[in-house]
Order: C-alpha cells, then sequence, then structure tokens
C-alpha cells in the first residue's frame, strides 16, 4: 500500500496517515458510485419486465433478465405515430454524423494550416472571428437558419443536417488544428517552399503525416458534439430525418399508451452506446480534446 | 495564372469559410437582432418597431422565471460543479493505484448526450416508482423525495443532472492542473514538514487561477446554453417552473409562432454569454500575441 515516492511527513504518525488513506478510498469509492448508479439503474431497469418494474425497486438486480425492452426499443417503441425502434433514426445519425464529422475535419485542418503556418494579413483576424464564432448560443442563428435552408431547399433533409454541423463546427475543428500546427517550426514550410514545394504539396508530405493526434481529436470531438446534437436536430428536421436523440425524447415523452419504462430506458443506452464506445476505446484522447482549448498548453 | 494561384491559394482556401463565418454567425446574429427590434409574429417582418419585443420580454412572468432559473441555476451548477470537481482532483492527485479506472468513472457521462442524461435522472427522479419509492419499499414510509413534480424544487433537479454530467470534466481540468504544478516546490513543502492541506491551499491552488477561470468559462457556456437536459428531464415543468431562456426561446420560435420574442430572447442570451466570454476571449488573444 505504502508508496515510496511519497515523502513521508513529520506530523503524520504511520496509523495516522492509514487512516487517511483508508478515508480516502472510501471517498473515492462513495463518489463512484455516485456517477456509475445512473448507468447501473438503466442497465437493470432496461431488462426487467414492467411488472418488475411496477413491484421491485429501483436499485434491486432484475429477478428475470428479459431482453424485450431492447427489441422493442431497436424496431418496435412509437415516436409519436410511427413505432419502428429508434433504428431508422440511429442510422439517421450515423448517415448525418460521418459526412459532418469528415468535411469539418478536413476544413479544420486546411484551415489551421494557413492560420499557423501562412499568415497574412487579415489571417489572424480571421481567427479571431472563428473563435468568437464557438462560443454563441446557437438560439442566435436557429430562425434565420431555418429561412436558409428552406431557401436552399434542403430544409427537414439529412443533407441539411450535415451542412448546419459543418459550419458550426468549423469553429472548434479550425482551432485544434491551428493550436497544433503553431507548435510545428514555420522553418520547415520554408524551407520547403525554397525547395519549390506548394502549397498542397507542403500540406499533404508534411503536415498531414504529421497530424494524426490532432485528426484523433477532431473526429472525436466532432463526432460526440453532432452525434449528442439536439437543438439542431429537433429545429431542423422532419418525421423520415431525425436524429436519434430526438427519437428519444420522443419516445421517452409520448404520452399515449402505457408508460414502457424498461424500453426508455434500452433506448437510451442505445442512443448512448456509440459516444460511449468512442469514450472507453480512444478515451485518452476524448479528455485530451475535451481539454483542448482550456488548459492552456 | 498558376503563379497567382500559387500565391493565394492560402487565401483561397480560407475564403469558403471566412464567408460561411461572416454569412452564418455575425450575419444570422445581424439578422435576430434587426428581428428582435420589430413586430414579426408568425413570419419575420422587417419594419423597425424599436424595442417593443423587449419591453414584452421584460413584462413577460415565464421569461422573468427563466432568467430566474437561469441564475439559481446558472450559480448553484458552476459551484458545486468547480467545487466537486476540485475535490474530487485532489483526491486523485494522491497517488491512487487504480487512477485510470477511476478517472473513468468519473468521467463517462462527459460522452453522454443530455438527452440521455435527461432520461436518466426523470427516471431515479421519478416519485412513484424512483429513488422515493425504493426508499420507502425498504420501510421508511415518510420518506419524501419528489423535486422533478414540486414547483419549487424541480429547478434543482436540473442542478443535480447537470453537476452529474458536468463534474468530471471540471475534474479532469483540475487533475491536468494540478500535475502542471512543480513538483519539486511540493516535495520540499512536504519536506519542511508542511501538512498536506497547507501545501494546497497556499501554493497549487492558488498557482491554477487561469485554470479555474477556463473551468468558470466553459461552465458558464454550459449553463446559458442549457436547453436539451431541462427538455427531457422536465420538459419545462411543471406548469413553467423550469423554463430557461433557451427553452423559451424555442418555444416561441417553433410552437408559439412568435418570432419577435423568440429573437429577442436569444439576443438576451447572446449577451450574457458575451460579457462573460468576450473579456476572456480578449485578453487569451492578446496574451498569445505577446
Amino acid at each position: 500500500m505504502t508508496d515510496m515516492s511519497y515523502a513521508p511527513t513529520r506530523t503524520q504518525s504511520p496509523t495516522t496517515k492509514l487512516v487517511l488513506r483508508f478515508i480516502l478510498y472510501i471517498l473515492l469509492g462513495v463518489f463512484a458510485l455516485f456517477y456509475l448508479m445512473p448507468l447501473f439503474v438503466m442497465i437493470t431497469t432496461s431488462l426487467k419486465s414492467l411488472d418488475e418494474i411496477r413491484t421491485g425497486d429501483l436499485v434491486s438486480l432484475p429477478r428475470e433478465v428479459t431482453f424485450d425492452a431492447w427489441r422493442t426499443a431497436w424496431s418496435g417503441a412509437c415516436t409519436g405515430i410511427q413505432c419502428e425502434g429508434v433504428r431508422p433514426y440511429f442510422l439517421n445519425s450515423l448517415l448525418i454524423a460521418i459526412p459532418a464529422v469528415l468535411i469539418s475535419t478536413i476544413i479544420g485542418a486546411l484551415n489551421g494550416y494557413v492560420v499557423a503556418q501562412w499568415k497574412f494579413k487579415g489571417a489572424n483576424i480571421f481567427f479571431a472571428l472563428l473563435l468568437f464564432g464557438c462560443f454563441i448560443p446557437f438560439q442566435v442563428v436557429l430562425l434565420p437558419m431555418a429561412i436558409v435552408l428552406g431557401k436552399l431547399g434542403i430544409s427537414g433533409t439529412i443533407p441539411g443536417l450535415i451542412f448546419v454541423h459543418v459550419i458550426y463546427g468549423l469553429g472548434f475543428t479550425t482551432l485544434f488544428f491551428r493550436n497544433y500546427y503553431v507548435s510545428i517550426p514555420s522553418e520547415l514550410t520554408k524551407a520547403a517552399k525554397v525547395d519549390g514545394a506548394g502549397f498542397f504539396r507542403i500540406f499533404w508530405s508534411i503536415f498531414l503525416p504529421l497530424s494524426l493526434p490532432i485528426i484523433v481529436v477532431s473526429v472525436i470531438w466532432q463526432f460526440t458534439q453532432i452525434w449528442n446534437d439536439f437543438l439542431f436536430g429537433v429545429s431542423f428536421s422532419q418525421a423520415g430525418t431525425q436524429p436519434v436523440t430526438v427519437a428519444l425524447n420522443n419516445i421517452v415523452n409520448s404520452t399515449t399508451g402505457v408508460k414502457e419504462y424498461n424500453v426508455d430506458m434500452a433506448a437510451a443506452i442505445i442512443a448512448a452506446l456509440p459516444t460511449l464506445l468512442v469514450y472507453v476505446v480512444a478515451g485518452k484522447y476524448f479528455i485530451r480534446g475535451l481539454t483542448a482549448g482550456s488548459v492552456k498548453g | 495564372m498558376t503563379r497567382w494561384l500559387q500565391d493565394n491559394m492560402p487565401k483561397i482556401v480560407l475564403a469558403p469559410s471566412f464567408i460561411a463565418v461572416m454569412v452564418f454567425v455575425y450575419g444570422f446574429i445581424a439578422w435576430t437582432a434587426w428581428v428582435s427590434l420589430t413586430r414579426s409574429r408568425l413570419m419575420p417582418r422587417y419594419e423597425l418597431d424599436s424595442f417593443i419585443q423587449y419591453e414584452r420580454l421584460a413584462d413577460s412572468p415565464r421569461f422573468e422565471t427563466a432568467m430566474v432559473n437561469l441564475a439559481i441555476f446558472g450559480t448553484l451548477f458552476i459551484v458545486i460543479a468547480m467545487v466537486l470537481g476540485l475535490l474530487l482532483a485532489i483526491l486523485l492527485d494522491q497517488k491512487i493505484r487504480t487512477e485510470g479506472a477511476i478517472r473513468t468513472i468519473y468521467l463517462y457521462p462527459m460522452a453522454l448526450s443530455m438527452i440521455v442524461t435527461g432520461t436518466a435522472w426523470k427516471w431515479i427522479l421519478n416519485p412513484e416508482l424512483g429513488i422515493e419509492a425504493t426508499v420507502k419499499g425498504w420501510g421508511f414510509a415518510n420518506f419524501e423525495f419528489n423535486w422533478l413534480v414540486d414547483p419549487d424544487m424541480a429547478i434543482y433537479t436540473v442542478v443535480l443532472a447537470a453537476v452529474w454530467q458536468s463534474s468530471g470534466f471540471v475534474m479532469a481540468l483540475f487533475l491536468a492542473g494540478l500535475r502542471s504544478v512543480d513538483e519539486e516546490i511540493i516535495k520540499a513543502a512536504q519536506v519542511d514538514g508542511i501538512p498536506t492541506w497547507r501545501v494546497y491551499s497556499a501554493i497549487i491552488i492558488p498557482s491554477m487561477a487561469p485554470i479555474f477561470l477556463s473551468a468558470f468559462i466553459v461552465l458558464a457556456h454550459l449553463a446559458i446554453k442549457a436547453f436539451d437536459l431541462v427538455i427531457a428531464l422536465t420538459g419545462g415543468g411543471p406548469g413553467y417552473a423550469t423554463d430557461l431562456p433557451a427553452t423559451y426561446m424555442y418555444a416561441m420560435a417553433f410552437s408559439r409562432g412568435d418570432i419577435g420574442q423568440a429573437a429577442s430572447s436569444a439576443m438576451v442570451m447572446m449577451l450574457v454569454v458575451f460579457t462573460i466570454v468576450v473579456p476572456y476571449l480578449y485578453s487569451e488573444l492578446r496574451t498569445k500575441d505577446d
């Protein structure tokens, strides 16, 4: 238990230290329970039958494990009048998120490359404008965007939502790549220019090969943002094009029929799975992406 | 021609994004600002009519509730998430064996959408089947925990769920900050027999001032934009008890057909965000140029 690198202080006896360690681990454990409890409740509830939910309690394990609620959530639960489960909406979210993530990351990489390495008069002003744009509450663009999407003829469509996510994702992706490319010495670009390499050639053969870590951060950040989006989804989609967050909310808050709490929980877990998976597989990068720009390096 | 293309390639590459930002961020803000000064109802109208919409906002009890809720929610959410985040970071900084696993547990809510978080807590806080019923079932017949349906308490359930979702992120920020403090200073203080809590309160925490500011900015921004969580957890209810400016704006825009009110409430939200964020960004950009 004792850690040699942790220098003992004169004021603490070994017993005090042991007691303190014990309290420390208890505290950490209590907080871990607080964060895990909702997930535990969601999973157990989704595996119970409705009868058991009504008679049992929140924290008990299911007496009889049943996957009926999961089946209903996936392909039978009703979002308003339609009863196809979350499957089509899950697919919508993928159709929206994958292109939007790729496009906004590619444009962000090129923008960041310009702002960091090809400084020209006005490049910094552009960056500042973009950065301020990251912080606007989206409510302020909802109404004009609804009108513009209508004028462009992509109102309520998946390409429309991709468009919106690309536009408002640019600020963060540019920020990520700019901060990353700024640390690469500009002598490299200058030397390559002297050798006759052009703008894209330098990007393609020097910067892109160095970019894997920041691409991962950008992709994870954008995927999480877009997958978890609700405001744009609920404002700019219609019956057939809604993302999974909107469908989940419709299932949970639909007032017709018997309330199936187990189906609600199963649907919530399904809606959460992709980002949870990303988090578990690439958690380190996820944290790095979240803290990037917030902690000065 | 190709020479010109070569020389101007950086500008050409930046141009579409520049245009997009000017139109879809600044142009749209200008549009909303303009419409907030008109009598627009179901359809936007463009004849200016002074501050009529802002006067209507000021007279609206529902918007007043929304602003009071934002103040309560914002203050509690920011304070609790910061205190909890700092506490967790300090606890985790004590050379814990299972640090990686515990950090993962504290942080995973951040990966979830607010809609999922709201759905989960709505179920846990459900008075008939959630915590209240469970504790009653354990034999405490008088136990009451019906905040979700109590108009005076419902806003605190939003705080609870938001803290659950975001405090792990604050912890990660603070943990990164703690780790960047010079080890030598801490070791020297410990050799001198200065108790650990003094080392934290006198040396480590004061040196993390910039991170406190960053955490505050991020949390304040989250609080002002909070929308999904309220929609999923309470739907703004009971009545309008948990309305926030964001849900007010949405209701006006998409269910009440009152575009003037939607625009003016959105402008109020933006002003609140900008009074917090602009000085911060300004100082950030300045120090980076030096």
